[in-house]
Order: structure tokens, then C-alpha cells, then sequence
């Protein structure tokens, strides 16, 4: 049996560490008890040479934001690697030919050598984007996403961009999400969510008046398919989905995204920068919702329906009644096997606090939470979705991670693929719960049956049961 | 919408044109998706080589969590590695501070018994000097003055995963590496697999070095991190070359690389510099290479290669014969590393296969006339073209205007081998959506029998699909 967590734990778990790096990491664990003021360090610096799952602004830009839009292609400018490493590893399926209509699942890249370090790489850059709209012509834009030496030898990617933008006349989008800027994938988001502000949104306008169910879906980046399960309620509910961001999304989606009377945001932490911008530029409400688990699925289609008339609101009942009975099907046949399980959490964007619902309506508890890159925001709305007696952790070290972990021994892990053989050897039941495990989706009404099989498939697994020979003794597993 | 459904696309059918392709291969600039990764990637597997060795990235924190992603969906198995979190402060002071804190923590931490450190394309864009700021570290007590650490200079804006490799290989030698004592040896052969992420691959070199009777270390050994038990445990550290082996390294009665571009400057350095018996062979896939291989062997150390060895070949040619007519005239088109490329072409022409279209993103040009040389080596070579520097656009392009029957190489060519309708063959890496690959072997007499059988019954199972009812029977 596993502990429960406790200071003296935390304290414990971080002795090991030099004087320094134990108060600094100190500050960004918190044990929720009864009374406890929950304040928890964000945002911060990694401690140099400790384990941290956290990427980089090039990872938050180009592997987040713009990777996903499909017609238009992104250049990973710089070093081969980066673009080689993201290439296709975050699951954002598109619709589309590829190579036509979709150029998300290639990859492409400046491919910077010795001499483009030496001499700069912006005529280099040119020369790349004209072959790349030579050779694609039916491309809608091209991102430029920086990596670490760009910024470092004063390359003028801007400048490149203004003078392509006229000559190649399709949106060029430099994108200065250099690896070492901030000290997370986050700093990566607000860069791509300025540069989609700067050089598409409200660029175009659609021709047909603004429809008074007209919405934007913000922050969804279908992986495995989880725009199409969201957008398959809001249309349901009557709402017009005219634009997504940014999975399976598109250039004029982009652009003409100022044209919705609401915008809806799922990953707050990768997308409020832009909601808050279009408040205030265009004066449309954002409303953040949740569609993880039939619980917060309802609540949030009650709440966004109560943004609109009576039409919507009446549709969004009927979908509520229509969805139910086959979710609760869905519990009825895994709660029974689920039911008292815990679960630890350590993902990132969203996923520490939004899945909670989800893992309660199978009967299982959330006991330790935490996000690879969360701010202060993101800690307000986790806090009180947590029990007393859970521990949240921020930015943890793998040797943080593994000591809770084997210490509060929960039932299922969920995190990410640098930690997910790290606790399969030890023998615990692990999901990835950033790319959903090459599953999915897990939004949605349709995501829920195969989020229920899938923490169903991950614990109750009888491969387990192999693990300790015949011939061992008890405590020699 | 599905690209089957849309292959009537003006410009998806101008695409596979021989004007496309003509104006694809005039690309100067532009990169599409190649088959290559970046060096600090291949420093470290290398360091992972080393028992007890954490790798250390001097740079960005992002790299670490990209090569360790990367290198654990094609093994999957923990990969460890550290860095030092250099952010925007660094690239205006230096990375100095982060590379002494980054030390100290990481030492306390997860005491490791050695260190193998790299840098990322921002620590050299600035010009860091590791060998300094390490040496600053332990006079600042960070580290203890004697902890071991071995440093290499690795670039991503030069070469390739095998040039990293390589150079911390050469590090991990000349910062760790006694001094060579005269003439003596320690009668050990070491063996170095270079960039090869086959775990099965490793173990089958030492199997067969010993059935001979070798007395021998892999240098590096990482089978363990790529292949490691569940025991229940986690352990950071799997067994590797040990810390002694690698001190004594250049003691060594000889040093025999298992590929060559891998480990160019490697071998360089063992053989021009330190003057130790040197040999490199063919990544021995196939019969042939195997053969070599063994011949090598046996003329390094003058010992003789044991009938169970012979018997084992007997098989493989008899796996190789019994299933010759499914490869034999079929053409293939592959891609991937170097090394692993001529293994290949080397295995397909002795099944009578043609190789058409080869495509390497990272060789040079003695790799081109190697490659060359092979293919004109045999009848079944005429076609092959190979393709240097290119990348697997450049090789859709080739697809066709000039059609194969099959692919050869890693999970990146998917798309490439549904768009041209023909089957892929695993074989390389990464592997990103295929379990255990890298569990098998694909050297020695043992490989050869693996592929021949993969090779032959993937052609054989796309007959069966698509073949006309009337053609579909009981016996292939």
C-alpha cells in the first residue's frame, strides 16, 4: 500500500538535492491539506542539471501552434535536427492530400550548415521559401520558425519575410520561437500566438455576414482526432464551428477568425494570449470549457449553450439526452473495473486539471497532479479540483516523479513518452496523456468510450501478472 | 477524404511527373523530409554506451527532451539524459554558471560515476569553451577533481547523428583513455558497433566473437539501455562497457569498427594516432558481409572460425536459396544511414535483388564511391543510382518516374510507400510505429536468415492482396 502524500515526504524526496537547487525546487511542490494556502512556484527557470520533461519555444511554436495548420507549410529554419525531431511526433491529424492540401504530417527545413552560420542564413532563406511555394503551389503561407542559432548570428528573418510575402504573395509568417528564449514550451505558445495576431488574424475577410451561432473552436489540436469529436457536439448544439485552432486547421481560418460571435478555448494555457487580444480588438467573449468525461461535457455544453438563445440551449438538452444513456453504458461496463483506482498525473497544457472529471466518472481518483509548464493561472483552476491530501508538483524532476510515484504507488500513471518506460519497468500501468498513446480521441462523446478502454486495457492488463518468475520468492519479484 | 479517393488531383498527378521531379532535384535550399537527425543525438547513445554514464547536454533544455522522445518510441525503454537549461541569459554571458550548476546538481543527483557532455547548436554558436568551464567546476568543488568526464564538440549545424556519435566516441577516448602503455596489450579485441540501434544487433556481435574464442569489449555497449528486463525496478544505469574497459581501451590487442562512416574519425585516431591494429568492415548483413566479417576476425586474432559457425552459414545459404526466387529481379528502392545502406545493397545483390534507388541524406563522398563501387560489382547493381545529400521527396519524385517494388527503411517512409502503393520494409531507424524491430537482428547469418524471410514474405503477402481472385492459391 502506498502512502499518502505528506511534507515530510516532499522534504524526504528532496534531500538528495545540493542546498540551493532543494529551495528553489522546494517552492514549486505543494501537499493540499486543510488550510494549506496552495501557493506553488510557476514559471520559473529549470534548475540546470536536474531532469526536467519541459521543451522549448521552438517545441511550443512550431511542434504546438503552427504545426497543426495544414495548408501551409512550416520551415523549421535553422539546424536539421528540431524539424527532424517534431517531425509527425505530435499527432495532429489534418484531412487533406499531403502535399496539396495538408503539409503537417512532412517535414521541412533550411537545413543550416557551417557557412550559413558564418555568413547568415536569410538569403538562404529566401531561396528556401521560393522552392518551397515553386515546388507546392498550392500552398496558403509559410511559418518560419526559428531555432536556437538564428537569433544568435542576427539573422533578419522579418525582413525576409516582408520581402517573400510580396514576391511569392502568400502570407509569410517569421516566427521567433528560438529554443533558448523563456524556459518552457510556453514562452513558444504566446511567440506563435503573437505572430498569428501580427501577420494573419483579421486579414481577410469572409463575405458572408457574421451568423449569430457563428463560433471559433480555440485550442484543440486534434490529436488523434479530437477536433472532430468536439466539433461533432457544437454542431449538434446548433453552433457553426467556422474556424478551429489549430488542429486540422487552415490559413483563412486564421484569418478571419475576428468574424464569430464567440470564441470557445479548451488549452487555455497555449491560446488565452489571442482570446484576450481578440476581446479586446474585436470585443468576442472567449469561454473556456472542457469536454473530457460525460460529467464536465455536460456542464460545459450547458455553459456554453447559455451564451445563446433558447434554440441552442434546447438543442444543447437534447444532445445531453441523446449522449446519456450510451455514456453510462460506457461506465456501467468499466467502472465495475475501475472503480477506487488512483491515478497520478504529469502532463502539460491542460491535461492535469481537465481530465480529472473524466477519471471520476470511471470511480477513480486523482491524487498528485502536475504541469510540465503551467503559470499561476493554471494553478488557480487545478487547486480546487483537487481532494485534500494529493500532492501537486510543477515542473518535476524525473527523480521527484519516481520517488512519489513509488511511494504513493497509485494504480495509473499518466504523463508523458520520457516517463513512460521509466515506470512501466518498475511495473506500474502507464498511459502517455499527451499524444493519448497512438489512441484517441479523448474528446468528446466519442472520446470517452476509448478514454474508458484505454485506462481499462492500461490497468487491468494481465501482462503484469507475468513479471515475477515462478521460481522467485515473494520478495524477490 | 482519403488520398486514394483524391488521386485524381491535377497537381498531386503533376507531382509525379519527370518535370516535378527535374525541377525537385534542382532544389538548392529547401529540405523535405529528410533521413537524418542531428550530431549532439548520436553523442548520446554514445554515452549511454558507458555503464554508469549520464549524458549531459551543454545547451538548451529542449534538445535533451527531443532526443530522449526520439530515441525512446524507437526502443522503448527509459532514455536518461541531463542538460544544463541554457536560456537567454546564457546566450549574452556565456553558459558557464548553468554548465557548473549543471553539474553540481546533476552529480548529487543522480550519481553517476561518469559524465559524457555535449553541446547543442546554441553552446557553439556562442562559442563555449567546455573543457574550461569543466575544469572551472571542479576547482569550484561542483564535482570532485577526479570525477570523470568526457567532452565532445557536436555541432548540429555540421554533419549528422553520426558525426556525433563519432565525436564523442573520440571523446569519451581522449579524455578517458590511459595513456597507451608501450607495446603491451591487454589482448582484448575492442569492438565498436557505431550508430546502430539494434540492440539484437549488438548481441549477435558478441555471440559470434564468442564462439571463436575472442577475448573482447564493446565499445560502446548500450544493448542494456535498448533492450533492458523488466525487473519490477527501475534502474537509471544498465551495464555497459565498464569504466575500467574504457580507461584500458587503448591497450587494446586491436580495434575492429563494425561501420565505417559512423566512426571516420574514431578510427583515425586509434589508428593513425595511436597506432593500434585497426580494421573497419561492412556492416555484416547478409552472407557475404558476414563472411568478411568473420574473415576479419579470424585474421586479427588467428583464430579459427568453429564449425557452429559454419554450420550456421550452411542455414542462412539455405534460407537464402529456398526463398531466392521471391527477391530475385525485384526492385527496391532505399534510404537511411550510410553504414547501413551498404549492408544492404550488399545483401540485396546476393539474393539477385536490384537496388534502384538509393538515398542517403548524410554520406560523403567516399561513402558515394564505395557505394558505387559495390553496385558495379555485380550484375545486379547496374540499375542502382545512389543519391547523396538528397532526401525522401527527392526519392518520391524517383518512385515515379522510375517505380519499385519495394522500400527499404524506417517508419518516415510511410507516406512515401502508400503514395507509391508499394510495401515497406522496416529496416533502419527510427522506428516510430512498429513494436521490437530493433529486437531482432538483421547482422550476421542469423540477420541475413531474418530478412530474407521479411524481405520474401512481404512480397509474397502483397501478391496475395493484390492479386486476381483466379490468381489467389494455397502455394506461393
Amino acid at each position: 500500500m502506498g502512502e499518502k502524500p505528506s511534507v515530510s515526504m516532499v522534504e524526504e524526496v528532496l534531500s538528495v538535492y545540493p542546498e540551493k537547487a532543494r529551495k528553489l525546487r522546494a517552492k514549486h511542490i505543494v501537499v493540499k491539506e486543510e488550510g494549506c494556502s496552495c501557493a506553488i512556484k510557476s514559471n520559473i527557470k529549470c534548475v540546470p542539471g536536474l531532469m526536467t520533461a519541459r521543451g522549448c519555444a521552438y517545441a511550443g511554436a512550431k511542434g504546438v501552434v503552427w504545426g497543426p495548420i495544414k495548408d501551409m507549410i512550416h520551415i523549421s529554419h535553422g539546424p536539421i535536427g528540431c524539424g527532424y525531431y517534431s517531425w509527425g511526433a505530435r499527432r495532429n491529424l489534418t484531412r487533406g492530400i499531403v502535399g496539396v492540401e495538408s503539409f503537417s504530417p512532412m517535414m521541412f527545413s533550411s537545413d543550416f550548415s557551417e557557412s550559413n552560420i558564418v555568413y547568415g542564413g536569410d538569403k538562404k532563406l529566401e531561396k528556401v521559401l521560393r522552392e518551397a511555394k515553386e515546388l507546392f503551389p498550392s500552398v496558403q503561407g509559410i511559418s518560419v520558425c526559428s531555432e536556437c542559432p538564428v537569433g544568435l548570428i542576427g539573422d533578419d528573418i522579418e525582413s525576409v519575410a516582408k520581402k517573400m510575402n510580396k514576391e511569392l504573395e502568400i502570407p509569410i509568417v517569421p516566427v521567433r520561437c528560438e529554443g533558448f528564449r523563456g524556459i518552457s514550451q510556453s514562452l513558444g505558445h504566446h511567440i506563435a500566438n503573437d505572430a498569428v495576431r501580427d501577420y494573419l488574424l483579421g486579414k481577410k475577410e469572409r463575405p458572408e455576414e457574421v451568423g449569430p451561432y457563428d463560433i471559433s473552436l480555440i485550442g484543440d489540436y486534434n490529436i488523434g482526432g479530437d477536433v472532430w469529436s468536439s466539433k461533432k457536439i457544437l454542431e449538434e448544439m446548433g453552433l457553426n464551428v467556422k474556424n478551429v485552432w489549430t488542429g486540422d486547421g487552415t490559413v483563412e481560418g486564421m484569418m478571419a477568425a475576428h468574424q464569430v460571435k464567440l470564441n470557445l478555448i479548451h488549452c487555455y494555457r497555449s491560446m488565452n494570449y489571442i482570446c484576450r487580444h481578440m476581446e479586446e480588438t474585436y470585443g468576442i467573449p472567449w469561454l473556456e470549457f472542457n469536454f473530457f468525461g460525460p460529467t464536465k461535457i455536460k456542464e460545459s455544453i450547458r455553459k456554453i449553450a447559455a451564451q445563446f438563445d433558447e434554440t441552442i440551449q434546447k438543442k444543447g438538452e437534447e444532445v445531453i439526452a441523446k449522449y446519456e444513456p450510451l455514456m453510462q453504458a460506457v461506465i456501467d461496463k468499466y467502472r465495475p473495473r475501475l472503480e477506487g483506482k488512483k491515478v497520478m498525473l504529469f502532463v502539460g497544457g491542460l491535461r492535469p486539471r481537465h481530465v480529472i472529471g473524466a477519471y471520476e466518472d470511471l470511480g477513480m481518483e486523482v491524487v498528485g497532479t502536475g504541469y510540465e509548464f503551467a503559470h499561476k493561472d493554471d494553478y488557480d483552476r487545478t487547486f480546487p479540483a483537487m481532494k485534500d491530501e494529493t500532492i501537486i508538483y510543477d515542473d518535476a524532476t524525473e527523480h521527484e516523479l519516481d520517488q512519489f510515484v513509488n511511494r504513493i504507488r497509485p494504480d495509473l500513471i499518466g504523463s508523458g513518452i520520457k516517463e513512460k518506460y521509466v515506470f512501466e519497468k518498475m511495473g506500474f500501468p502507464f498511459r502517455q496523456m499527451h499524444s493519448w498513446d497512438y489512441s484517441g480521441p479523448y474528446h468528446g462523446y466519442d472520446g470517452f468510450p476509448i478514454f474508458a478502454r484505454d485506462m481499462d486495457i492500461a490497468i487491468n492488463s494481465p501482462t503484469r501478472a507475468l513479471a515475477r518468475a515462478p521460481w522467485k520468492k515473494d520478495k524477490e519479484v | 477524404m482519403s488520398n486514394a479517393a483524391c488521386t485524381a488531383h491535377p497537381i498531386l498527378e503533376w507531382m509525379e511527373t519527370e518535370e516535378y521531379k527535374e525541377k525537385n532535384f534542382a532544389r538548392e535550399a529547401l529540405v523535405i523530409n529528410p533521413a537524418r537527425a542531428c550530431q549532439p543525438y548520436g553523442a548520446m547513445l554514445c554515452a549511454l554506451g558507458i555503464e554508469g554514464c549520464l549524458p549531459f547536454l551543454h545547451g538548451s533544455q529542449g534538445c535533451a527532451a527531443y532526443f530522449r522522445a526520439c530515441l525512446s518510441r524507437h526502443v522503448r525503454e527509459p532514455i536518461p539524459m541531463v542538460s544544463d537549461s541554457m536560456t537567454e541569459d546564457a546566450a549574452v554571458f556565456g553558459g558557464q554558471a548553468n554548465l557548473i550548476e549543471g553539474l553540481k546538481n546533476a552529480y548529487a543527483t543522480y550519481k553517476p560515476s561518469i559524465i559524457g557532455m555535449f553541446s547543442s547548436c546554441m553552446a557553439e554558436v556562442i562559442g563555449d569553451d567546455m573543457k574550461s568551464f569543466i575544469a572551472n567546476a571542479r576547482s569550484q568543488g561542483a564535482i570532485p577533481e577526479d570525477f570523470p568526464i568526457a567532452y565532445a564538440n557536436t555541432p548540429s549545424f555540421v554533419g549528422s547523428h553520426i558525426t556525433g556519435f563519432d565525436n564523442m566516441l573520440k571523446g569519451l577516448l581522449q579524455s578517458l583513455a590511459d595513456t597507451r602503455n608501450g607495446k603491451w596489450t591487454n589482448g582484448r579485441l575492442y569492438i565498436v558497433p557505431g550508430f546502430d540501434l539494434y540492440s539484437a544487433n549488438l548481441r549477435e556481435y558478441r555471440r559470434l566473437i564468442a564462439s571463436m574464442g575472442i577475448y573482447m569489449t564493446m565499445l560502446p555497449d548500450f544493448t542494456e539501455t535498448l533492450d533492458s528486463p523488466h525487473t519490477g525496478e527501475y534502474k537509471m544505469y544498465q551495464p555497459g562497457t565498464s569504466m575500467a574497459e574504457l580507461a584500458d581501451a587503448l591497450n587494446a590487442s586491436g580495434f575492429l569498427f563494425m561501420q565505417k562512416y559512423s566512426t571516420a574519425g574514431t578510427q583515425k585516431f586509434v589508428k593513425n594516432v595511436q597506432k593500434i591494429t585497426t580494421e573497419a568492415v561492412t556492416m555484416p548483413i547478409g552472407v557475404g558481409n558476414t563472411d568478411a566479417f568473420l574473415m576479419t576476425l579470424k585474421q586479427m586474432t588467428g583464430k579459427s572460425i568453429p564449425a557452429e559457425l559454419e554450420a550456421e552459414r550452411g542455414r542462412a545459404v539455405d534460407a537464402a536459396i529456398d526463398a531466392h526466387q521471391y527477391i530475385h529481379g525485384k526492385r527496391f528502392a532505399l534510404y537511411g544511414d550510410p553504414d547501413l545502406l551498404l549492408g544492404l545493397v550488399g545483401f540485396l545483390l546476393e539474393m539477385g535483388g536490384v537496388p534502384v534507388h538509393i538515398v542517403c541524406s548524410n554520406g560523403n563522398d567516399t561513402f558515394l564511391k564505395e557505394m558505387e563501387s559495390l553496385l558495379s560489382s555485380s550484375p545486379f547493381g547496374t540499375e542502382g543510382k545512389v543519391y547523396n545529400g538528397k532526401d525522401l521527396w527527392h526519392l518520391r519524385s524517383l518512385l515515379f518516374t522510375d517505380p519499385v517494388d519495394m522500400l527499404i527503411g524506417d517508419s518516415h517512409g510511410k507516406q512515401l510507400a502508400k503514395d507509391a502503393k508499394i510495401p515497406l520494409a522496416r529496416i533502419g531507424y527510427f522506428m516510430t510505429d512498429r513494436v521490437h524491430l530493433h529486437r531482432q537482428p538483421i547482422v550476421g547469418y542469423q540477420g541475413a536468415i531474418n530478412l530474407v524471410t521479411m524481405i520474401a514474405n512481404m512480397l509474397i503477402d502483397e501478391y496475395d492482396r493484390n492479386c486476381p481472385d483466379e490468381r489467389f492459391e494455397m502455394l506461393r
